[in-house]
């Protein structure tokens, strides 16, 4: 039993440092050129023209998914990274202050909640332009209320806790408390979170650049992969293969650490 | 009971609260798009002064607050407003799509819950068995996979492939029920696929929690074999936060579906959204949005509802 739960965090941290290996290989080297437009070689099939072929512009399909995978993952990190920060902050306020502010963040997060990144991509494509930004704006969206009410329901757990209420009694600021005392407490389920999280935004930024408010060509991005492949799935098939099996990978790789991470934390879970 | 009337009260009136919140939300994204929709229909050479005269007439020079108003009071009345690509009523355009968007979402949810149940039960009843290691093998894959991946390799084996089933488009419901649900069949599948892993891990971990029960001991220590006992006390009682998630995810089915229905060219709110916004329809992608977004809101309402009825403990601890 020990082994399968340390196997979900092992096996995660392998595909995702893989990941994480192969987006920063490419920005040294990639085996051809990820841009470079080559029409004589166009839907060479793998193995003929490269490990997994040329798509419809003769460019590498290796050299694109490495691209892709340095491109998925900035977007995915600081998409989170935004989320959690502003979704912990607020909903440590809450947490701490109670009342109105708690039911204002709670009843916002709600709001954002009820609006699927999709969607409000859709609403900021519209106005933003499509882009980086949009995606990372949509996707930082819809994590913030992910986060804020789990730090408000952790948050005010540890708060009820003894130590704090003595950290309170000798003088402490409730601002000083919250640092010193609440965030390093819930730290561990917020970094499950993060975890999981990433996930979902690596399949959301696939989605979004499927649908063309990802990264602008001629930046490679997975979802856009994809979204060429359907148009050749006739004639190159295989050219849906690869960019579907690497989101899939990509977000495997996040959910077996957080899975791992959760069975870490609390041996009671299964 | 007069305790669950204002229980029930408050938690109408957070949801009203919510759906305002909500709408003055798009309205604001939707006033700050770019884009006049009067220039938009008179085109560039249309002088300033018709430009004006068309703005008068279609409201748009009124204060932000009214138009707000006149907007919500429309949609409550069922008038959505004209399209201004389509140059019909928006109303009917949503009704039209939502033929195609809710039938797929439906569909969807019962494929995910009979696939999720059963597997869910078996695992949890087999745990660190073999049966488990498959069901949590399923559950983990399908959730990383993208629907609208699975959607294509569908797409790229029976339809391209092998034939048997429609690349994509819709019939119509007047085409007949079996050619429109043919249509439905793949997209059906991809849509499902995510939902269905999420909600096996939920059910298992559900069931795992309900079989530590002392009801379930007891149970068992008066005679009721193994499997009576799973199906009369441990199920019903593992069902409350499969049905949660169950909701909780329909946001995630929404989204899903606005990228399945591009996959497969269906003529569902989600491409109609996506075709608005390439068309800067933006009274069409608001309406949607907001449609969307309101039946998200109202699902996790009914269920929160349906927990306070059914639950008596949960109104003492809400005090």
């Amino acid at each position: 039993m020990s082994a399968s739960r340390h196997g979900s965090l092992i096996a995660g941290s392998v595909i995702t440092g893989a990941l994480v290996a192969v987006a920063v290989v490419s920005r040294l080297w990639t085996p051809g050129s990820p841009t470079r437009l080559a029409i004589a070689d166009k839907l060479k099939a793998p193995l003929v023209h490269g490990l997994l072929g040329t798509d419809q512009l003769g460019r590498d399909v290796l050299s694109l998914l490495m691209v892709g995978a340095w491109n998925s993952l900035s977007i995915a990190v600081v998409a989170v990274a935004l989320g959690a920060a502003l979704g912990v902050a607020l909903g440590l306020t809450a947490a701490a202050r109670g009342g109105l502010v708690e039911a204002l963040v709670m009843r916002a997060a709600d709001v954002v909640f009820a609006v699927p990144p999709i969607l409000s991509a859709m609403l900021l494509g519209a106005f933003l332009g499509t882009g980086p930004r949009t995606a990372v704006t949509a996707i930082a969206t819809f994590m913030v209320p992910v986060f804020a009410r789990l730090s408000v329901g952790a948050g005010r757990r540890v708060l009820a806790r003894d130590f704090c209420l003595a950290a309170r009694a000798a003088g402490k600021g409730q601002l000083a408390v919250t640092m010193q005392h609440v965030l390093p407490n819930i730290a561990p389920q917020i970094a499950v979170q993060v975890a999981l999280q990433l996930g979902l935004a690596f399949l959301t930024e696939a989605g979004l650049s499927f649908l063309g408010f990802g990264l602008p060509p001629p930046a490679a991005s997975w979802g856009r992969m994809l979204a060429d492949a359907e148009t050749y799935l006739g004639v190159a098939p295989w050219l849906a293969i690869a960019p579907g099996a690497a989101i899939a990978l990509a977000v495997l790789g996040f959910n077996l650490i957080g899975d791992g991470l959760v069975d870490l934390l609390d041996p009671r879970e299964r | 009971m007069g305790r669950l009337a204002f229980l029930v009260g408050r938690r109408v009136g957070s949801l009203m609260l919510t759906l305002v919140a909500v709408s003055a939300l798009i309205f604001l994204v939707m006033d700050v798009l770019p884009g006049d929709p009067a220039a938009a229909m008179l085109g560039t050479s249309a002088s300033e002064e018709t430009l004006a005269a068309l703005r008068h007439a279609m409201g748009l020079d009124l204060p932000l607050i009214v138009r707000y108003g006149r907007w919500i009071g429309g949609f409550l009345s069922g008038d959505l407003g004209t399209s201004l690509t389509y140059g019909v009523p928006v109303a009917g355009l949503i009704a039209e799509r939502l033929a195609v968007t809710l039938p797929l979402a439906v569909l969807a949810m019962t494929l995910s819950v009979a696939l999720a149940l059963p597997l869910g039960v078996v695992a949890a009843t087999r745990k660190g068995g073999l049966a488990d290691r498959l069901a949590t093998l399923f559950a983990q894959l399908s959730v990383a996979v993208p629907g609208f991946w699975v959607g294509l390799l569908l797409i790229a084996g029976l339809a391209v492939g092998l034939g048997l089933m429609p690349a994509g488009g819709f019939p119509g419901w007047n085409a007949g029920v079996c050619a429109a649900l043919k249509a439905l069949v793949l997209p059906t599948v991809a849509l499902a696929l995510p939902q269905a892993g999420v909600l096996t891990r939920v059910t298992r971990a559900a069931v795992l929690e309900v079989m530590d029960e002392d009801f379930v001991r007891t149970a068992r220590a008066k005679g009721l074999t193994r499997r009576a006992a799973l199906w009369h006390h441990v199920v019903p009682n593992a069902l409350p936060p499969v049905i949660t998630i169950a909701g909780l995810q329909f946001t995630f089915l929404i989204a899903g579906a606005v990228l399945i229905e591009n996959v497969f060219a269906l003529p569902g709110l989600g491409r109609l959204a996506f075709q608005a916004l390439s068309q800067r329809d933006i009274l069409v992608i608001g309406d949607v949005v907001l449609l969307l977004a309101a039946l998200t809101i109202a699902v996790n309402f009914l269920i929160d509802l349906g927990y306070l009825v059914l639950d008596p403990r949960l109104r003492a601890a809400t005090s």
